[in-house]
């Protein structure tokens, strides 16, 4: 069982941000999120768009942030919980909650707080009706362990980043990869597509545009698609993996079922006091959350991690006075042992 | 007179007449929003970047659209629901040559 002080489900830049201000009052945090890495739908949706309204940064990449913020919070040593969502919490007593993930994974904390953003990214599902018998037997929607496909036959689809570059990279490992696109063109890094383009020549990766896949057969598992080419019979290939790659689409998901008031498909919480939700101890922070005058921006979701964390403060301190240190005056100590300060201004007494 | 007069159905098949203003830099996917045509959370998604087609619309009539570059058609080549007559309202800047416009927001994928 994982035990921490806040859970922040969602690791995007609110909830990666809330770690800090958390670490500075000596609590700690674990963050669960859907993707298989933290940055939420900045790292998953356009890590390489320059962002010109963080302070401080005339324009700052998407996935830089977010690498800074990973930077920023190493400290604390946050623990994650990724590749998994948040499905259900019970109050176990006075003090603590728990929350389980669809894989099981239990957490007891002493807080909540939500910071999921548009909502829990899930993969876009091939539009086959009988897709859902095919899940995790054979059709993947992420490569989570790459050597799960060593020596295997795979076809992926689609034409983004994530189907360029695992075609790259299963194509070293897997016995096979066919790359199946509804363009002739692909959306992605050039760097990645001259690879694509340079393995083809190879014969190590099998290209086939443009078409679709529209079916998937096997007996309780895949053993082959059905690929339409344009002017073409549709044919078959046997295949032990398809990784269809379509990108991610936002769902507020289980949280949704949590007895939360929602609004618009956002989390109702009380306006510029802490953003705590109508449940006493779970809190929304960032672009899931509603409230008169909400701006969904980067800079709001710090600005609400921030007055989350004191209030989680005072619920869990109840006798102690809090007061604001400035970090340039206190420095920062890490959990790991460091600690960060400014140089002092007098260093030698002059005679 | 920088607004003009153009013609939205929603996902329920509700045709909605829309004044849109052409000088505050708006797109259709920011129009639909602000008219509240499409439920909060399935449009726009991705803030406008051609990255999520939750605002692909069906353009019905059209009088004189600016050509789609290339990363719209990137998306629409992965996007759902996807027709001849598919666009990306977040790449619909509005101005004035689009008096007269219509469009039919695309199903939620």
């Amino acid at each position: 069982m994982i035990t921490t002080d806040i859970l922040i489900i969602g690791a995007g830049p609110t909830g990666l941000f809330a770690v800090f201000e958390a670490g500075l009052l000596k609590m700690k945090c674990h963050i669960i999120d859907a993707l298989p890495q933290p940055g939420g739908q900045l790292a998953e949706l356009y890590p390489k768009k320059p962002i010109f309204d963080i302070p401080g940064y005339p324009s700052v990449n998407a996935g830089e942030l977010v690498d800074n913020l990973m930077e920023q919070i190493k400290q604390f040593q946050p623990g994650f919980t990724l590749g998994e969502t948040a499905v259900s919490y019970t109050k176990v007593d006075d003090e603590w909650f728990e929350v389980v993930t669809n894989k099981g994974t239990v957490h007891r904390c002493k807080a909540i707080a939500i910071a999921g953003g548009l909502g829990t990214f899930e993969p876009r599902k091939p539009t086959m009706e009988n897709v859902a018998d095919y899940e995790e037997k054979g059709l993947e929607y992420f490569v989570k362990e790459p050597e799960h496909f060593r020596n295997k036959k795979v076809v992926i689809a689609g034409g983004g980043d994530s189907a360029l570059d695992w075609s790259v990279f299963l194509s070293n490992v897997a016995s096979e990869v066919t790359l199946i696109h509804r363009r002739n063109e692909f959306r992605g890094a050039l760097d990645s597509v001259e690879k694509v383009q340079d393995l083809k020549n190879q014969g190590k990766i099998k290209l086939i545009t443009p078409a679709e896949v529209t079916a998937i057969k096997g007996d309780g598992k895949v053993e082959a698609i059905t690929v339409a080419v344009d002017g073409q019979e549709p044919f078959d290939i046997e295949t032990d993996y398809f990784i269809p790659l379509f990108g991610l689409t936002p769902k507020l998901g289980e949280i949704a079922q949590w007895g939360l008031n929602i609004e618009k498909n956002a989390i109702v919480v009380n306006n510029a006091l802490d953003y705590q939700t109508n449940i006493d101890g779970i809190y929304a922070i960032g672009d899931i959350n509603t409230y008169p005058g909400k701006l969904k921006l980067i800079l709001c979701g710090f600005h609400e991690a921030t007055l989350m964390c004191q209030s989680v403060y005072n619920r869990l301190n109840p006798g102690k006075k809090f007061v604001l240190k400035y970090t340039t005056v206190s420095g920062v100590d890490g959990f790991d042992g460091s600690r960060k300060e400014a140089e002092k201004a007098v260093v030698k007494k002059i005679d | 007179m920088s607004d003009i007069n153009i013609k939205i159905t929603d996902r329920e098949g509700v045709t909605h007449d829309v004044v849109a203003p052409t000088d505050m830099s708006m797109n259709l996917m920011e129009i639909i929003r602000s008219y509240e045509l499409a439920e909060e959370g399935t449009i726009g998604v991705c803030g406008g970047m051609a990255m999520c087609a939750s605002c692909q619309v069906y353009v019905i009539s059209d009088p004189g659209l600016e050509p789609m570059g290339d990363e719209e058609d990137a998306m629409l080549g992965e996007a759902y629901h996807v027709e001849s007559n598919s666009r990306l309202g977040c790449q619909l800047h509005m101005s004035m040559e689009m008096e007269g416009l219509e469009v039919a927001i695309a199903p939620y994928p």
